[in-house]
C-alpha cells in the first residue's frame, strides 16, 4: 500500500483506539502496538516509537480537563516520577537489546494482565487510615474535593509504591505503552490513594515517563514520522471526541467489551511472537 | 496547616498548565498537519514501507538535523518538528511544576523535579540528540 492509504488507514485505526481509550477510561494506547504490528505488519519498534507518541498527545490534550476537576497530587506524582523516568530509560535501553520476539512475548503478556486488572473492582474510599511517617515527611498527603466537601488522604507505602513505578516506567519503554494501569493499581492498591486522585495523576506521569522513553527512540531513529504522523493526528482526534461524550455513554459495558479485544489481542500477540512473525 | 501553603502548586497553577499544554498540543498538531501535507503531496502514492527495521536517518535523529530539514521544507522534517514540540509538553510540566515548587519554598520538591528534569533531559541527549 501507498502512503495515503497508510495514513488513512492508520488514522482510522488510530483515532478508534483514542475513542475507544478515552471513553473507557483504559487508555487506547495499549492497543496501538497490537494493531500497528498484527495488521500492518509494522516492524515493532516503530510502532513503540508512535505509541509512546500518542500517549505523550493523550497525556497532554486531556490535561486540561483533568484538572479542572482538583484531583491531581502534583508532588506524589512528580516524586514517583524520579522512578518512573529512571525504569524508563531502563525499559527503553532494554528495547534495544532485546529481540522484537521477546518483546512481542512480553506484550502479550502485559494485554492480558491488562484485561484480567480492569475486571478487578477499586475501592473508592480509605478512610481512617492512620498516617505513614515517610509519606507525612515527604508532604505528600492530601484532600479532594468530594460530595460532603474536601476530604482528607493519606499516602501509605511509598517504597513499595516507588518500586512499582520502576516497573511501570520499564514497561512503558519497552512497550511504548503508558502504564497507566501500573499506575493507578499501585496507587489505589498499594499507597492507598483515592481511585480518582490515583487516575489524575497518573494521567501527569504517563505523559512525562513517555517522554522519557520517548527521547531514547528520537535518538535511536526508532521514531519514523511518516508513521507516526497518522497515529498521533488519529489518537488526538479520536480521544478528543471520545472525552466529550464520556458523560453520555454507559462505560461498563464498554469497558467490558475493551477488555475482551485487549485479551484477544493479548492472545494473538503472544502466538505471533511465538511464531516468529513479529 | 500545610494544606494552605500549597495553593501555587494546585488548582490555579494546574489549570494554568492545562492551558499552556493544550497550546503546545496544537502548535505540535499544526506542524504536523503542515508537514504531513507537504510529505503526502510529494510521497504520497509512493509505497510505504515499515516492515523492516531501517532506523531514520540521522537527520531526523538530533535537533540540528530536525531544525535543518524543516527549514528546508521537507515534509518529514516538519512532521519530526512537531513531534518533537509534543515531546517537549510533558518536559514544559515538569519545569512548570519546578518553579512553582520553588514560589513556595519547598526545596525538596524543587530538588524532586529538576532531578526529573535532567533525567528527562539525559533521555534526549544521551544518544547524540
Amino acid at each position: 500500500m501507498n502512503n495515503l492509504e497508510f495514513t488513512a488507514l492508520v488514522g482510522a485505526g488510530s483515532f478508534g483506539a483514542g475513542f475507544l481509550g478515552a471513553l473507557t477510561g483504559l487508555g487506547g494506547g495499549v492497543v496501538l502496538v497490537p494493531l500497528l504490528t498484527l495488521l500492518f505488519h509494522v516492524d515493532i519498534r516503530y510502532a513503540v516509537g508512535a505509541s509512546l507518541i500518542s500517549v505523550i498527545a493523550t497525556s497532554s490534550g486531556a490535561a486540561a480537563a483533568y484538572v479542572r476537576e482538583g484531583f491531581s497530587n502534583i508532588r506524589i506524582g512528580m516524586f514517583l516520577e524520579i522512578a518512573t523516568t529512571l525504569g524508563a530509560l531502563f525499559g527503553a535501553f532494554l528495547a534495544v537489546i532485546v529481540t522484537t520476539k521477546a518483546i512481542g512475548l512480553i506484550f502479550g503478556g502485559t494485554l492480558l494482565y491488562s484485561a484480567y486488572l480492569s475486571t478487578r473492582p477499586h475501592k473508592d474510599v480509605y478512610t481512617d487510615e492512620p498516617q505513614d511517617p515517610l509519606a507525612t515527611k515527604l508532604r505528600m498527603n492530601g484532600e479532594y474535593p468530594s460530595l460532603t466537601g474536601m476530604r482528607e488522604y493519606h499516602v501509605h507505602r511509598v517504597p513499595l509504591g516507588f518500586g512499582l513505578m520502576f516497573g511501570a516506567g520499564a514497561l512503558s519503554g519497552l512497550l511504548g505503552i503508558g502504564s497507566g494501569a501500573v499506575k493507578v493499581l499501585a496507587m489505589d492498591q498499594a499507597m492507598k490513594i483515592p481511585f480518582k486522585v490515583s487516575t489524575t495523576t497518573s494521567n501527569f506521569m504517563i505523559g512525562v515517563t513517555a517522554a522519557a522513553s520517548a527521547g531514547v527512540y528520537l535518538s535511536r531513529g526508532y521514531i519514523d514520522p511518516g508513521m507516526s504522523m497518522p497515529v498521533m493526528l488519529g489518537v488526538l482526534a479520536g480521544s478528543l471526541l471520545g472525552a466529550r461524550l464520556l458523560a453520555k455513554t454507559e462505560t461498563k459495558k464498554l469497558r467490558f467489551v475493551f477488555a475482551t479485544v485487549i485479551a484477544v489481542l493479548g492472545i494473538e500477540m503472544l502466538y505471533q511472537a511465538a511464531t516468529g512473525k513479529i | 496547616m500545610e494544606i494552605r501553603k500549597t495553593e501555587w502548586t494546585d488548582q490555579r497553577t494546574e489549570e494554568l498548565v492545562g492551558q499552556l499544554l493544550r497550546a503546545g498540543v496544537t502548535s505540535a498538531a499544526v506542524l504536523v498537519v503542515a508537514g504531513a501535507a507537504v510529505f503526502l503531496v510529494r510521497h504520497g502514492f509512493q509505497p510505504a514501507n515499515y516492515r523492516v527495521f531501517a532506523g531514520e536517518p540521522t537527520d531526523l535523529r538530533s535537533w540540528r538535523g530536525i531544525l535543518h530539514e524543516a527549514l528546508h521544507a521537507r515534509g518529514r522534517g516538519i512532521m519530526q518538528l512537531g513531534l518533537l514540540v509534543l515531546l517537549l509538553t510533558p518536559v514544559a510540566r515538569v519545569v512548570f511544576a519546578a518553579f512553582a515548587f520553588a514560589m513556595e519554598r519547598d526545596w525538596l520538591y524543587v530538588a524532586v523535579s529538576t532531578f526529573v528534569f535532567l533525567v528527562l533531559l539525559y533521555s534526549m541527549a544521551g544518544s547524540g540528540l
